[in-house]
This record gives structure tokens, sequence and C-alpha cells, in this order.
């Protein structure tokens, strides 16, 4: 096992920057995700990790020993496609063997470690059959195996679940947890999935047009987002803008917005706050207000969309609609038109310095 | 949707005749009428032209049997056709891979159009002007000894090696044009996926991308030996006395010794002994693809 560190990595196609002086850095055995738009670089950062590419400049070391001069085949490492890439025309055995069999391991070695990868993916009785007579997990799965069984220092995944339907993607993340636990190898996961990448990992990295925007364990970043961009791509917030005071802002309509974490932007300054939908209260404004929230806006419910256990309002509010998330209690139901006071906490407003 | 389905099953071929039966008259009028002529010929004495005698014989196969010049001819046609099939592979799949793998956008149709060449020339014009080249004083012998300190001599022509040259020429395109389909189909992540396995370039080939690319491989095999094992014009020509095969002796049967009973049942021997190659050939190329 070894960590990865990516230091200053930038790669050009062309004039176009897929990624842009990149630093980050893969703890060992952790359980690592990359997340961000189409064509934020994800791949590319992936592939100059695993050596089917290079980086114009910066350096990679894995398990503390660079890489640069270090062809694939040489890195140790595990990789799953997208596609899977299972090779058609071997069996789902010899497809697992494969790792172990170019590296000229004991035909009895190799049947003892192939049946155990096949165990640890619940795939032990499948070996005699053909990719093409597989299910989709089940191809992921083999693929999963496959990419483990060499025992690399490193496991990197490229969108491994994109193909699966919902409820097979699920399982499939406690399984992929599950076995990642389990041999306990440093893994870097690119999805474009964010629940995904709050559910499974350690830690997250959002890239965006080849650049870090942020990274962190996934409750700092969704409590303490430093971009809007962050802020919005990995869960859902309501943004204002306005001028900085030192506590907070004030918008444009002279409200203030008092905020208590986030960057502390001099007063003055262009800045930001956000806002989670399912920190704020909604209420018809009878009730007293709560000094622990002292934040206030008033507006007005243009749509209710009920979902289950909560509900979604959108709250109409100076030309801006915000979102906010109640739990269904079965209590009571605003309708739509109603005026509604929206309060929440200093503790949940972000304070974000403007781009 | 799925009574439509059943209604055009029920049916079954009887909507579809209009459609193949020109395809059918005519495959009976091209293929079918001149082949049982032929076969109707190798069983003559002699041909019915001009109110000669003729009856039925087997003679023209029991010669086959009788002469051992052409069982030896026979074999030295299967084994032209085999050298020329192994130099097309040897040639054809690297600049197949070269093309589908390594090359992109202009460079690969340049390069393409080059390898597809040959086909578009003249044949004759193709195997005249190897003999150019290859002969002594050609332009082969030139161009070496202008490079060379030393002098040499090279006179490849009316040879054997000369027959290879021309044969291989004319026939590789088949080889690269077969193998740059299949290797084309094959998604570069499992080369990726290969390396990121361990194995080295060399490995990838030899146990992901010559396996996958068998079907290719093999079409191209068949699609060359056949042919060569029976050609007349490249050991004629750039052969001379040492182009003395069984394909020549067939064609000196139909255009200057004029026994096309004896021409016509040595092409179908020639057929039945390919046919059974082929079919012994298919288990195993079937198990390697
Ligand atoms: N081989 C290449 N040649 C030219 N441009 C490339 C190449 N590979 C990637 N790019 C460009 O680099 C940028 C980043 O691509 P990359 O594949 O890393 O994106 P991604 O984040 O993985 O996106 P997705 O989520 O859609 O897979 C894109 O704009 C892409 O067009
Ligand atoms: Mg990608």
């Amino acid at each position: 096992m070894a960590g990865v560190q990516v230091a200053n990595v930038s790669r050009s196609f062309g004039a176009h920057k897929a990624l842009d002086n990149v630093s980050i850095d893969f703890a060992d055995g952790g359980f690592y995700a990359l997340l961000g738009p189409s064509g934020s670089g994800k791949t590319t950062l992936l592939r100059q990790i695993a050596g089917f590419d290079f980086p114009d400049a910066g350096r990679i070391a894995i398990g503390g020993e660079s890489v640069e001069r270090v062809p694939v085949e040489k890195r140790r490492i595990g990789m799953v496609f997208q596609n899977y890439a299972l090779f058609p025309n071997m069996s789902v055995a010899d497809n697992v063997a494969f790792g172990l069999s170019v590296r000229g391991e004991p035909k009895a070695t190799i049947a003892t470690e192939v049946q155990r990868a096949l165990d640890l993916v619940q795939l032990g009785k499948l070996g005699g059959r053909k990719p093409h007579q597989l299910s989709g997990g089940q191809r992921q799965r083999v693929a999963l195996a496959r990419a483990i069984v060499t025992k690399p220092r490193v496991l990197l995944l490229d969108e491994p679940l994109g193909a699966l339907d919902k409820a097979l993607r699920v399982d499939m993340q406690i399984e992929l947890k599950r076995i990642q636990r389990e041999i306990g190898i440093t893994t870097i996961f690119v999805t474009h999935d964010q629940e995904e990448a709050l559910t499974m990992s350690d830690r997250i990295g959002i890239l965006r047009d080849g650049q870090v925007v942020q990274e962190g364990p996934p409750e700092e970043i969704y409590d303490r987002p430093q971009s809007e961009f962050a802020a919005t791509f990995l869960g859902d917030a309501n943004i204002f803008r306005g001028d900085a005071t030192g506590s907070g802002i004030k918008l444009p309509d002279g409200t203030t917005i008092k905020a208590s974490t986030g960057t502390s932007v001099p007063a003055g300054a262009k800045a930001s706050c956000a806002v989670r939908p399912e920190r704020i209260r909604i209420s018809t404004g009878a009730a007293k207000p709560d000094p622990a929230n002292a934040n206030t806006l008033k507006g007005q419910v243009s749509k209710r969309i009920f979902a289950g256990n909560n509900s979604t309002y959108f709250v109409d509010r100076d030309g801006q609609t915000l979102k906010v998330i109640v739990q269904n209690t079965g209590a009571e139901r605003l309708a739509e038109g109603q005026p509604v006071v929206l309060s929440w906490s200093p503790d949940s407003t972000v304070l974000i310095a403007a781009a | 949707m799925a009574d439509q389905l059943a209604i055009g099953s029920r049916r079954g071929l009887k909507p579809a005749l209009p459609l193949l039966l020109p395809a059918y008259l005519w495959l009976t009028v091209a293929i079918f009428l001149p082949l049982s002529a032929m076969v109707f010929f190798s069983f003559m004495t002699d041909l019915p032209l001009a109110g000669k005698e003729w009856s039925f014989t087997l003679g023209n196969y029991a010669a086959f049997f009788s002469q051992s010049l052409y069982s030896t001819l026979l074999f030295a046609s299967l084994r032209l056709g085999l050298e020329v099939t192994l130099w097309c592979v040897v040639i054809g799949y690297p600049a197949a891979y070269v093309l589908a793998k390594v090359l992109k956008g202009r460079s690969r149709e340049a390069i393409f159009l080059l390898v597809i060449l040959p086909f578009w020339s003249n044949g004759l014009v193709r195997i005249f002007s190897w003999a150019m080249v290859l002969r002594e004083g050609g332009i082969l012998d030139t161009a070496l000894n202008a490079v060379l300190p030393f002098k040499i001599n090279i006179d490849l022509m009316y040879s054997y090696p000369a027959v290879i040259i021309g044969l291989v020429h004319s026939y590789v395109p088949y080889m690269v044009l077969t193998c740059y389909l299949t290797l084309q189909a094959i998604d570069n992540s499992l080369i990726e996926a290969g390396r990121s396995l361990g194995a080295s370039r060399l490995q990838v080939l030899w146990r992901v991308i010559i396996p996958l690319s068998m079907p290719g491989l093999i079409a191209g095999a068949a699609l060359i030996f056949v042919p060569v094992v029976g050609s007349f014009m490249e050991p004629r020509i750039l052969g001379g006395r040492t182009g003395t095969f069984y394909g020549t002796v067939i064609e000196d049967q139909f255009v200057a010794v004029f026994n096309w009973p004896l021409g016509a049942a040595l092409s179908f021997i020639l057929l039945a002994v390919v046919l059974i190659i082929l079919a012994l050939a298919a288990p195993v190329l079937r198990r390697a693809g």
C-alpha cells in the first residue's frame, strides 16, 4: 500500500489546459473521490497517476517514489474502467488471472488467488463464464476482482458505477466500500455523482476546468464550501450576494445576513453567503422568532414539491427563488401563494469571498 | 408490434422470393452453369469440338495419381501458398496494427491509400514492374550498387524469391484490410487494462490483441492461400523456368495444350484438396479465434 502525491501537475492538449497546476495528497489507505463536471479533467488526472499519459509539468509519486519514468506495468496500480474493459476472449477466471499470469506466478498460486478474489466480490461460482454472459453489475465486480488480485498499491476507478441503474449502484457502492475497507487499499474514485462521493469517501476533491476548487473531508466541504461553485456543485445551496460587513453581508435592499462560518472577508468587499435548504426554517410568522435563528427573510411560497419524507418549498423573495427543505412531520402544510417567514442560524451560513 | 412480427415470420420466405430470385438466377448463370460444364468436361476423353470422337472416362483424374509430376507440383503450390500467406501475415499484420492503433487522421488516410494502391493497378502491370526492379541491371541492382562500396550482382528475376515477392505484393492488401478491420474494433481500454495489470506491450500484443484479431488473420489467410495455390501469372512471368507450379500446368492445359478435360480434372482436384485443408484447419482455427 502507498499514498499518492500529485504536485503541481499540468497537462495541456493543444491550447486546452486539461489539468492546471493540480496538487493533491492522497493518503495511504484512504478512499478519495474526485468529483467535477464533465470535462473538468478527472479522467486526465487518473490517467497521469496510472501512467497512460504523462504530465507536461509537475511531479507524481506513489509510495514516496517518483514515477515519472516508470511505465504503467511497473507502477503496480489497479484500474477499473468505466466500460469495465474485460477481455472478451477470456473466461471470468482467466480475466482475473491475467495480472498474475503475466507475472509468471505458478499455476497453483494463481488458481487459489483467483478463487479468493472472486469470492471477495461474491462471484465464486461464475469463474467459467465469458464476460458477455454476465450482467452489468457482475462485470463490474469481475473488473474489480481483476484489479485487486495483483495486490496493487493504488486502486483507480473511473466512474465504475456509471453504467448501473440506481438500485444496483447503491448495492455496489456498499460492496466496493466493504472490499476497500477489507484490503485497506488507497483508492481514487472518479464520479459524477455527488451523493456517491459524499457517502463513500474519506476525502473529496472537486475539480473544475482542470483546477482543484476545494479538497477535504465530505463534511467539511459540505458545511464550509469555499466557493459558490463548491457550494452548489456538492449539494444544494441558496446563495445571497452583497457587500461584506465584517460579520456577514448586506444585501442590495439593505437586509443584513449574519454568517459565523466560512472565510473572513474585509468589510466593504463583494461577498456571498451560502445556506443549505435543510437548514432554513419556514413558518407563517405567527410564532415568536427564535433568537438562535437570527437571520430572517420574508417571502411567498411559489411552489411545493412533495417527496415522501420531505417537501421542498420554493419561496420567492425580492426576485430571488429560495429553496427550503422540510421534513414531513404531518403538521402544517403551507399553501402556494402564502406569505412566509424564513429563518436560520448564522452558524449555518457560510461566508464566501467573491471570485 | 409483436403481432406484426408474428405475421411476418409466419409468411416465411415467400414474400422474399421476388427479391432473392435475381440473385439466384445470376448465381446459376454465372457460376453453376460454367462450373457444371467443367465438371462434365473433366470426365470426357476429348473436347466435343469440330466433330471429334469423345466418350466418358475417369482417365483425367487417374492421370493425377499415375503421374507423380502433378502431385509434386501440387505440393510445391501448397508450399508456395503457405509461404506467401506467412509473409503476408508478417508484413500485413504490423502494417494493419500501425494503421489501426498508431496513426490518426491524415497520415492514416495517406498510408491506407498506399496499401490499397496495388488493388487498383492492373495485375500484369504490377508484375512487369517487379520484373524491371528485380532483373540483373534492373532498378534494385542499380540502386544497391550505387549505395554499396563493393560490387554485387542482384538478379532475383526468374527465381523462387521473385515469385514470392510478386505474389506477396499482390495479396498483402487483403491481409492488411481484414486485420485492420478486426484491430480497429478492439477497444483501446483493453490494451490499457492489460498494461495496468502489469503486462508489457509485447505481452498485451501476444495475449490480448493477437487472439482478438484472430478472425481477421484467418479471413486474410483464407483469402490469400486459396488463390495463391492456383496462381499462374506471377509464377510464369517472374519465375521463368523455376516458375512451374500446379496453376501454370492447369493454365497450360487450357491455353497451350488444349487438353481442357485434363485441365478441368486437375482444377477440381485442387479445389477438393483446398477444401479438405480448410475443413481440417477449421476446428483448430476456431479454437484459436
Ligand atoms: N487525448 C486528448 N486529446 C485532446 N483533448 C483531450 C484529450 N483527453 C482529454 N481531453 C480534454 O481534456 C479535458 C478534460 O478531459 P477529461 O476526460 O479528463 O474530463 P472528465 O473530467 O473525465 O470528464 P467526464 O466526466 O466527461 O469523463 C476535456 O476538455 C477533454 O476534451
Ligand atoms: Mg472522464
